[in-house]
């Protein structure tokens, strides 16, 4: 997994609450056996009229060039329903290396964390905030920095750019390392194999 | 201080405990099915390593499968490499596959119970957000993406957080009419599609006591409907009953050994919830769905909720909802017209849920215009409503009975709702197109959705029971 320490994009509002995963990538895409090129189904049926990619909905966000970047900022209650990791993997595919929400349902959030897409929760006022200010600057940037677990506006009119408004958010210490490091579960999991075996013998269940 | 049922469960499956992360934590029943799992594979041949602990693995084939002709090859072509891909990976790592033709085959949340794999006390997972179905006999089951199926293979553990813990007592008898997914329903438009992220929630209360295992799945199914990481319910005689003498039950003395320590699995009384919630079970009236998430449900003799009268932040939701439904602000549900009729899923597809249908319908007629799907949730249902006779009662209502699988629920296979057509659907989700691009799905117990197939409209069922 590739390692994740600052990102400082541009960002992508996506304002609409209880966003599920069936809508970020539509069933009919999870016939496929590998992990790579969801990201053209990203959205699939909010982006195109009737499923049909020469037909781009105009007033989707994503189908609006003045909008772009590494940073999707949405609704609360991001990623609700199915458990499917082809929800991460496609916004991953597509670009995005974090998501911005005041909720992120569970099982998204532990699937974005094992793909290298950092959700990031903030506030409701720091959200609306968020879209508030994108709406006046399609430009606006976003600086998230893991290791010191901040997010903030930065302001354009400056130049240099001088950081604006931001908050903390929170991580387990944990998924923040491996995160900056490019761990995955999997790599400490096996590495206490030993302690796995050990447990088996003395459960009492 | 006492300990609730889930950390009961929990304390005994913590391997290791990471400082200032998660809990490693031991999982017993491992589930997996053709869609989430064949990255998860890859995976493992990439790191080169092999399934850990292969008998703890189950698999089966279910959300692709067709549901007419299931003795024939799967014609879309990649449905049946994905069904193909399962059966490889199986083999080559020694786990028991219930495909299709095997007499086990079916949904992955109906055949763990029905074949006794499914047990008090056990920490359960599958590939599926609806795993939480499992809960329903005292277990912790959740659903998990395919990163974790890979850990879970690999090491037969994960890395999870505890959740907080909530407590949603039912108390008193159930109105006419009303069944166990109108309690569900009932519980997720009170408490929203996001009401319970981040807790694992206990159902108690007498309501609850008093309902089949059947019903007490379908509750724990939706659990993550609201937001929750899975549901559970303290296992009773009840629960033992319905699991003795099961394919993989513990049988003889194993058995007297596992009754007696399922026995010590329930909230103490003086147990501590991070929140707890009350109803009435009088006040549950039949369920019905009228927008895009599970918590747009309302009853079925109530109004459409108008804009001015919810909150701000959830009124473009409810617009743009309304706009997809083709359902107006303020007006009544009864009496909407209906094209589809499906009944089946892990939420409604067991025996209990085609006897229920099918005692309603018994010498009545399914409306002209309607099409109506029933689904068993799996071989053994599908076997056990033949013999029953269910599969005359509803050829003779015009209802067609299917062969098993997650069928119109999602729609991966052919059992498509085409767009701008009405679906009452005893599934577990309402979101657009889920049921087929632009579906209009409205979720409802069977008996609801029985009523509507033979009204043509959506129905308020109590006006037909005797």
């Amino acid at each position: 997994m590739r390692s994740l320490t600052i990102i400082k994009s541009r960002f992508v509002p996506l304002n609409i609450e209880n966003v599920d995963t069936d809508q970020i990538i539509p069933a009919r895409f999870l016939k496929a056996t590998t992990k790579e090129g969801f990201g053209k189904n990203l959205f699939r049926d909010w982006r195109y009229e009737n499923d049909d990619e020469t037909k781009p909905k105009k007033d989707f966000i994503l189908n609006n060039p003045v909008y772009k970047g590494e940073i999707l900022v949405a609704g609360k209650n991001f990623g609700c329903g199915s458990s499917r990791e082809h929800a991460a993997w496609a916004l991953q595919d597509y670009g995005f290396r974090a998501v911005v929400s005041s909720f992120f349902a569970d099982i998204f959030k532990n699937n974005a964390l094992n793909n290298g897409v950092l959700p990031v929760q903030v506030s409701e006022p720091f959200l609306q905030k968020i879209f508030a200010v994108i709406e006046k600057d399609p430009k606006a940037e976003l600086e998230i920095n893991l290791e010191k677990q901040t997010i903030e506006l930065l302001d354009l009119s400056k130049t240099p750019p001088s950081v604006g408004p931001g908050e903390t958010f929170d991580i387990n210490s944990y998924k923040k390392t491996c995160l900056l490091n490019g761990f995955d579960d999997i790599d400490y999991l096996l590495s206490i194999k030993q302690d796995i075996e050990n447990f088996e013998l003395i459960k009492a269940f | 201080m006492g300990k609730t049922l889930f950390e009961k469960i929990w304390q005994k499956h913590i391997v290791k405990q990471i400082d200032g992360g998660p809990s490693v934590l031991y999982i017993d029943k491992h589930f997996i099915h053709e869609v989430t799992s064949p990255q998860a594979f890859t995976g493992l041949n990439k790191r080169g390593i092999k399934v850990f602990r292969p008998q703890q693995t189950i698999a089966t084939a279910d959300h692709n499968v067709p549901t007419l002709n299931q003795h024939l090859p799967i014609k879309e072509e990649l449905s049946r490499l994905q069904v193909e891909a399962l059966k490889k990976n199986c083999a080559e790592h020694g786990i028991e596959l219930y495909g299709l033709g095997h007499p086990f085959q079916g949904i992955v949340h109906v055949i763990g119970p029905e074949l006794g794999i499914t047990q008090p006390g056990l920490t359960i997972v599958c590939g599926d957000s609806h795993t939480s179905t499992h809960g329903a006999f005292g277990a912790i089951a959740f659903g998990i993406g395919t990163s974790e199926v890979e850990m879970v293979l690999a090491t037969q553990c994960l890395l999870q957080s505890k959740p907080k813990l909530m407590r949603i007592n039912i108390e008193g008898e159930l109105n006419k009419g009303v069944v166990s997914k109108d309690i569900i329903l009932y519980i997720i438009s009170k408490i929203s599609a996001s009401g319970a992220t981040g807790y694992f929630v206990e159902y108690a209360g007498s309501a609850i006591r008093s309902l089949s295992m059947e019903a007490r799945m379908t509750i724990c199914n939706m659990s993550i409907e609201m937001g929750a990481r899975g549901g559970m319910i303290a296992p009773d005689e009840i629960t033992f009953n319905y699991i003795k003498g099961r394919k993989f039950a513990p049988q003889g003395e194993e058995w007297n050994q596992k009754l007696a320590y399922w026995k010590t699995l329930y909230s103490d009384a003086d147990a501590k919830f991070d929140k707890e919630i009350n109803i009435d079970a009088a006040d549950i009236e039949p369920m019905i769905t009228y927008g895009t998430n599970p918590g747009m449900g309302i009853g079925v003799t109530q109004k459409i909720p108008t804009i001015d009268t919810v909150n701000e932040n959830d009124r473009s939701g409810l617009s743009k909802s309304l706009a997809y439904m083709g359902l107006q602000q303020g007006t009544a549900i009864k009496g909407q017209k209906i094209d589809y009729v499906f009944i089946g899923s892990c939420t409604n597809s067991r025996i209990e849920d085609l006897r229920m249908v099918a005692s309603f319908v018994k010498g009545k007629k399914k409306a002209n215009d309607v099409e109506v799907w029933i689904v068993p949730g799996s071989k053994q249902v599908e076997k056990q409503a033949i013999e029953e006779g269910i599969d005359k009662i509803l050829a003779d209502a015009g209802f067609i009975l299917r062969q098993p699988g997650c069928s119109a629920c999602l729609g991966m296979n052919e059992d498509k709702i085409p767009a701008g057509k009405y679906c009452i659907s005893t599934s577990n989700r309402n979101f657009e197109g889920r049921q087929g691009a632009g579906a209009r799905t409205l979720l409802a117990s069977p008996l609801t959705a029985a009523a509507a197939a033979i009204t043509g409209v959506v129905t308020d069922v109590r006006e037909l029971l005797n």
